[in-house]
């Protein structure tokens, strides 16, 4: 307990200062040799998540999400090593503006990667229940409701929706359906085989209040319980926060297209107006490393600035 | 449900405007709530029978005016687009914001 809370510690020091590159690998370093011995067999590879491309928004926060999408774009494409893949957790479009699924598909057309995953967000989904997103990205995703499960090098990848019945208690929700299938799904599996959990809205209460959290992520982490690595990412709250809790790390990432308030730091969630010279230093995307024999995941969010 | 549904305000003639915390409207007035800093104000708006209600939405996000159980549903609401809804049974309806699930309000239909 005492190491996760040093890196918990770590972490919050981390956020504080904004500098991401060191003490992101310090926090998960902390647990790298307790875990290398079981670390499965596979090659090294890096994948990309990027989150929260809301196109289509056209408010005072930042009045061009496109050109700051392409600038992410950019930056994924020069990666000094090519992604495996781009995860991408939600909010594609902005409120499903007319024309912003198609925008976002053409754009994201351009990085330099074999596939992109998409789960979706509250404005994807909001209006038509998912048909359009569905109709988009539901294909080869489990019953084409758009959860999925893939494997990559030894790497358990699950993509979740917890958007559509966000509108339960206010909360994210993943539904029985979902969680019964997450349990089968993980069962078949090694304790020793990591695990990665994209989705959109965060599987930890980050601030309840402002709907930061999913209301039955506790028996989803449930199932997660007995692996030995456990990387949740997750956007929907347009700010690079993290929390280790037991073998789980959970990341929530930067948007590419406007800040959030700290939980509670504001009258409300809505965006962060901070001028058009800072607006970079909010926005950003992740990328994540996974090293044979290295243990967890190697986390590193990285701003447009 | 004889539902009328004024989006935008283009249908929006009618002047009179009531608003304030639980005000009653008279039958035939149309009672505003407030879409503000994400919140609905007033949060709870009692009202007779066959009351129009109209919600405006003042933020510069986009909200929605949503029944959990279907009785009333909003499109996106931009900035000072306007969702009005005549109650023509007596009952308390829960809505919310689609998008910003935390909004929650009722109105009371007496």
């Amino acid at each position: 307990m005492d190491m996760d809370r040093r890196g918990f510690l770590e972490c919050m020091a981390w956020v504080g200062t904004g500098v991401v590159w060191t003490a992101a690998g310090g926090v998960l370093s902390s647990r790298t040799l307790a875990q290398a011995a079981e670390t499965p067999a596979g090659g090294d590879f890096g994948f990309v998540q990027i989150s929260d491309t809301h196109i289509g928004f056209k408010g005072e926060a930042n009045k061009d999400v496109a050109a700051t999408l392409g600038e992410a774009i950019a930056r994924i494409n020069a990666l000094p090593t090519r992604p495996a893949f781009v995860l991408h957790t939600g909010d594609l479009t902005h409120a499903q503006k007319p024309g912003a699924f198609d925008a976002v598909a053409e754009m994201l057309k351009s990085v330099k990667t074999e596939r992109v995953f998409y789960v979706p967000g509250e404005n994807d989904v909001f209006l038509d229940g998912g048909k359009d997103y569905l109709a988009r990205y539901g294909k080869g995703t489990v019953g084409g409701k758009g959860w999925q499960s893939f494997d990559h090098r030894g790497v358990h990848f699950v993509g979740l929706v917890n958007v559509e019945s966000y509108k339960a208690k206010g909360l994210g929700s993943l539904g029985a359906e979902q969680l019964e299938w997450l349990e089968d799904d993980v069962r078949k599996l090694s304790s020793s085989t990591p695990v990665v959990v994209f989705t959109h809205v965060p599987l930890w209460a980050v601030y309840a209040k402002w709907g930061w959290a999913t209301d039955d992520s506790e028996q989803a982490l449930g199932y997660l319980k007995r692996f030995g690595s456990v990387t949740v990412l997750n956007g929907h709250i347009h700010q690079v926060l993290q929390k280790v809790e037991g073998n789980v790390a959970f990341h929530t990432a930067m948007s590419t297209a406007f800040p959030q308030p700290a939980p509670g730091s504001a009258p409300s969630p809505g965006p962060l107006k901070v001028g058009d010279d800072r607006v970079r230093t909010l926005l950003g995307l992740r990328e994540v490393r996974y090293i044979q024999g290295r243990g967890p995941l190697a986390v590193v969010d990285s701003t447009l600035a | 449900m004889n539902a009328r549904i004024l989006i935008g305000g283009a249908l929006l003639a009618v002047g009179a405007i009531v608003a304030g915390p639980a005000a009653p409207g008279a039958a035939g007035s149309t009672p505003q709530v407030a879409i503000e800093n994400f919140r609905f104000t007033p949060s709870t708006l009692t009202v007779p029978t066959g009351t129009t209600v109209t919600w405006v939405n003042h933020d510069a996000e986009i909200h929605t005016v949503t029944s959990p159980a279907g009785a009333f549903a909003s499109p996106a609401l931009e900035t000072d687009e306007k969702f009005s809804f005549t109650f023509n049974a007596p009952g308390i309806y829960a809505y919310f914001c689609a998008l910003h699930p935390q909004m929650r309000s009722t109105v009371v239909v007496q």
